[in-house]
């Protein structure tokens, strides 16, 4: 009974915290709010008993993707007013179709019989880590690879895509070594001959 | 109060996802918001692999949210770094001024 309590309020906070990241005005507030979100979610995912993921979601999103985001934000001279125009003007709209898929999907998932008596739980002995690893790096060692493979090419395209490192390089300038004339280079002057020893 | 069932981490999830539906709706001009509403779209499915294996005793599922949460990293840190140099050639990140490919 008492975790049902907890999973009620992580998912009130859950949803209080999705429901400000779209609807508050300031964009660094925004992902304050998803930092609260990815929080509560990684709480609720202790509750089902995936310890790994839950601490790998803290540890990346809400240390190092937030992070980035708010690096982005706070870098970025941007200003907001602008992006806020046409707000009211969607909001029903976006309501609508939002509250028409929430309604959908929660006939679906509270009346489908197949879902409604899900099979025993089953605990094991070994830990979630264990479990993961052991499935991770025997039956998916390929796609394993491949994810590793994902990630540096995503390192490569940020560094690529940021860098300003082609405006300190040094280039030639052929218009420029060709109209060079003889006194850019050379500067005759007149000085006395040393004497002789 | 009753147990916790499959169907709570399902209505959850689809809360999660309606919320960032919503969000993409309603931020369609703000570009960082356009991310972070895709980042709770993600959180959303996560969520619901996760429930699904746990009370399907199936550890196959997280391998799956490994490989999202994998993916979405890569996409976020893409997503911002194009945004960074968009601004800095536009000086804006209006998604209405980013018409030039418009017919």
């Amino acid at each position: 009974m008492t975790t049902t309590l907890i999973f009620y309020f992580f998912a009130a906070t859950l949803i209080f915290a999705a429901f400000r990241v779209i609807t508050v005005r300031n964009p660094v507030h925004a992902a304050l709010f998803l930092v609260l979100t990815f929080f509560s979610s990684a709480a609720i995912w202790l509750l089902l008993q995936a310890e790994f993921l839950a601490i790998a979601l803290v540890l990346v999103y809400v240390g190092a993707v937030m992070v980035l985001f708010l690096f982005v934000v706070m870098m970025l001279d941007i200003n907001f007013a602008p992006l806020r125009e046409g707000f009211a003007k969607h909001l029903p709209v976006g309501l609508t179709v939002g509250f028409l898929i929430l309604i959908e999907m929660v006939m679906v998932v509270t009346h489908w019989k197949g879902l409604a008596n899900p099979s025993t739980v089953v605990t094991t002995e070994m830990s979630n880590t264990k479990m993961l690893g052991q499935v991770l790096y025997t039956v998916y060692a390929y796609p394993f690879e491949i994810a590793a493979a994902i990630l540096l090419v995503a390192m490569i395209a940020a560094i690529a895509l940021t860098s300003r490192l082609h405006n300190r390089a040094k280039y030639q300038k052929p218009e420029q070594q060709v109209v060079v004339r003889r006194e850019d280079r050379i500067r005759l002057i007149s000085m006395p001959a040393e004497p002789k020893d | 109060m009753e147990p916790l069932v499959l169907s709570d981490f399902l209505t959850l999830g689809a809360g999660l996802f309606c919320i960032s539906v919503a969000g993409i709706f309603l931020n369609r001009k703000n570009l960082i918001i356009l991310l972070m509403c895709i980042e709770l779209m993600l959180l959303a499915v996560n969520m619901n692999f996760i429930a699904f294996s746990h009370f399907n005793g199936d550890i196959q599922g997280q391998v799956f949210v490994f490989f999202i949460l994998t993916v979405a990293a890569a996409e976020s840190a893409i997503g911002l770094a194009i945004l960074v140099v968009l601004f800095r050639n536009r000086q804006t990140i209006n998604v209405e001024d980013l018409n030039s490919m418009k017919g």
